[in-house]
């Protein structure tokens, strides 16, 4: 295949915004691939994707990233101007993107429900949503970068959207980057997953993997010792039990008492961000 | 080429795809250097990723049923009955010495219960 490589790849990337410092990160981002971005809010996705895009200035550490015609890009804040028609505000976008493919641009409007003569501050949340995906893709980029592309949308909507990235990556050497709240936009969809919490990367790999690195546990609460319960994340006592997820290689560390099962992406996302709950 | 993929099935679904583009490769409802779709095409149509229909097009390819020309696609190979009896027989023996190298040394299964065992599994 074509498609060895890395579209981004990015090295000691490191971000301080406040009191929160995203990094020293390695990313690697596979070419002719879907990657999912996951991680709780303040985690540092939006921050990771906009360090990226050279939208705001790394601290620290390089960035490969193709030239900004290449790359189409759709974040939750909008960029145009709200008092403007949806048609103007586009001719003069288009005019900055070579490649632009108005005819593709009209059939995605259509798709969506999407009336050139509405004023941008019109549009609902998943309408604004809609168009800057749409903008996004209009110049058929080799690489698509959305942060959370499908908040705000209803499930039809959704689903919409779906296939419309999977038409994007119908392209041989296309690659898409988003980031998701909602674990079921990534299942036999996306090939690679990054994880980030609390600024730092959890896991990077293929999605198909992470569910054999990590375990979902749950036993009663005498299978618990002082050695084995700081292994687990997002511990959740109940009367009698506890679950939550592990490291696969930890599973030696507890009895034959407790069940392990593999775990869903949505519990590993989960279980990971309440582990500082517990530790307060 | 007709491929229905269940997400529910419990069969791994690169597995399922292998197993029905290889049922229509022996029945010879596809014929020897017809074109396959495309990873892309066939992951945006059943909804499943890339690195699924990767997978599923590498193990028939590992198989010999189809072959896979970079830049160009994947094709249906020549296929020879005779030849495709030995390459079956062939995995089936590879599989077996595994299990035979992993319960002989033991001492504890005796070759009339692994017997019995492959029984069981070839009706299950």
């Amino acid at each position: 295949m074509n498609t060895v490589g890395n579209v981004v790849e990015a090295t000691g990337l490191v971000k301080h915004r406040g009191e929160f410092t995203l990094g020293p990160l390695d990313l690697h981002i596979p070419r002719g691939f879907v990657t999912g971005m996951v991680g709780a809010n303040g985690s540092g996705k939006t921050t990771t994707l906009r360090t990226l895009l050279g939208l705001i200035r790394a601290d620290a550490g390089s960035i490969t990233i193709p030239p900004a015609g290449e790359v189409g890009i759709a974040f939750d804040q909008p960029f145009l101007l709200p008092d403007w028609r949806i048609r103007d505000a586009v001719a003069v976008y288009a005019g900055f993107r070579p490649g632009w493919d108005q005819e593709w641009f009209d059939r995605l409007c259509r798709r969506f429900g999407l009336r050139a003569d509405a004023k941008v501050k019109e549009l609902s949340r998943g309408e604004g949503n809609k168009l800057t995906i749409a903008l996004a893709m209009s110049n058929h980029p080799e690489l698509l970068i959305l942060d959370e592309p499908t908040s705000g949308l209803d499930p039809a909507a959704r689903a919409d959207l779906s296939d419309l990235l999977r038409e994007h990556m119908r392209r041989e050497d296309a690659s898409l980057l988003f980031s998701t709240h909602i674990t079921s936009d990534l299942e036999h969809f996306a090939d690679y997953l990054v994880f980030i919490d609390a600024g730092s990367i959890v896991y990077s790999g293929r999605l198909d993997d992470l569910v054999q690195d990590f375990a979902y546990i749950h036993g009663s609460l005498e299978d618990l010792t002082r050695n084995n319960a700081p292994l687990i994340r997002g511990l959740r006592r109940g009367r009698g039990s506890f679950d939550g997820i592990i490291r696969t290689a930890d599973t030696a560390e507890f009895g034959s008492g407790v069940q392990i099962d593999a775990p869903t992406i949505e519990q590993i996302v989960v279980h990971h961000q309440r582990r500082n709950n517990e530790e307060d | 080429m007709r491929v229905i993929v269940s997400a529910t099935s419990g069969v791994p679904l690169y597995e399922q795809i292998v197993e029905q583009v290889r049922q229509q490769i022996m029945a010879g409802e596809l014929a020897a250097g017809a074109a396959l779709p495309s990873l892309r095409v066939l992951a945006g149509e059943l909804r499943v990723s890339l690195i699924t229909t990767t997978r599923a097009y590498n193990d028939l390819a590992a198989e010999g049923l189809i072959v896979n020309v970079p830049g160009k696609g994947s094709f249906v190979a020549e296929f020879d009955p005779d030849e495709a009896r030995r390459g079956a027989l062939a995995r089936a023996r590879e599989g077996l010495r595994q299990v035979v190298a992993r319960a002989r040394p033991t001492g504890l299964v005796s070759l009339e219960e692994l017997t019995g065992m492959i029984e069981e599994e070839w009706e299950r």
